[in-house]
């Protein structure tokens, strides 16, 4: 059982992610430069956060053209696991495999901080061991953090129960207060918030249990046992 | 083929809040006393060069570009594209 730790130019929460994975949870996970292609055995796949090309043009539009997105995007029709946090969200999201858009943060501010999310939707790969309107303390750590959508498309998200989270209060103008969304079929996932640095009672002051159960609904997804 | 300037002018749809122009408008442009301007947009250019045989191919071209790299997000921009001789 694998997952795969994408990596682009730019990006730096690929360390901590793997730390995560491996050290905290057990799972086998490697790296994969977004210039190669991914093995056909991979079990879910996480694209980290960072910086993918400086966000020049905007934040994911570059890395979202890049030679792994082609294998991504098949392994997503496999219905394989797939998430994007932070920087990983963007670049799902402007290579089509999540609808919206991320925006400047309303404030126009890199907004760093803990803020709380609310667990909308437990069907999930990465959500399935969390209990609905569960709260979750987490940071947050970007300046593309506003999701956009229009209302159409709004109005489909909560018919098809795509919207996984949200924060509990108005925090960067996210339209419905969104934080995460899946695609229609649930398997690939986008979160700004980072759950790898909330994981473990070391680095979390206030409850690393929930963002702990993110890792742990995978690793009952993908039928790893500890 | 003749070179061109193409100016692509990319910047949010009506309705999508734009806090940078707000805050150019309301607290420069306004308290520097300037009444008669309503609104402010900010945006982001890219200028293309690009060799064509034209114009009006040149900006077919550059709006080929814009759709197929998702240069722009449909979701949230729209783009204006202005041909230039270079």
């Amino acid at each position: 059982m694998k997952v795969g730790v994408v990596v682009f130019p730019g990006s730096n929460c690929d360390r901590d992610m793997y730390h995560v994975l491996t050290d905290v949870f057990k799972f086998n996970a490697e790296y994969f430069w977004h210039e190669k292609g991914l093995p056909k055995n991979i079990d879910a796949v996480i694209l980290p956060g960072g910086f993918s090309y400086g966000d020049r043009l905007r934040s994911g539009a570059i890395a979202a053209h890049s030679p792994i997105i082609a294998d991504v995007r098949k392994m997503a029709e496999k219905g394989i696991p797939i998430l994007g946090v932070c920087n990983g969200f963007q670049i799902l999201v402007e290579a089509g495999l999540l609808p919206g858009a991320l925006l400047k943060n309303t404030s126009l501010n890199f907004m760093c901080g803990w803020t709380n999310l609310i667990v909308e939707n437990n069907k999930t790969p990465f959500t399935n061991k969390l209990k609905l309107n569960q709260k979750i303390p987490i940071p947050i750590a970007n300046g593309e953090g506003r999701y956009y959508v229009d209302n159409e498309t709004l109005k489909k998200l909560k018919k098809n129960n795509q919207i996984v989270f949200r924060y509990s209060e108005i925090v960067n103008g996210s339209t419905d207060r969104i934080a995460g969304v899946c695609n229609e079929s649930g398997n690939v996932v986008g979160m700004m918030p980072h759950p790898e640095r909330a994981a473990e009672s070391a680095i979390n002051p206030i409850d690393n249990k929930p963002s702990s159960l993110i890792f742990e609904s995978l690793l009952d997804t993908i039928g790893v046992t500890n | 083929m003749t070179t061109f300037d193409v100016h692509v002018i990319i910047e949010n749809k009506p309705g999508i809040s734009d806090p940078e122009g707000e805050t150019i408008l309301h607290d420069l442009v306004l308290k520097g006393n300037h009444s008669a301007v309503s609104k402010i947009k900010t945006a982001k250019m890219l200028k293309f060069t690009i060799k064509e045989k034209d114009k009006k191919s040149a900006k077919i071209t550059v709006q080929k570009i814009c759709d197929e790299l998702r240069i722009y997000n449909p979701m949230v921009s729209k783009v204006t594209i202005d041909v230039f001789d270079a």
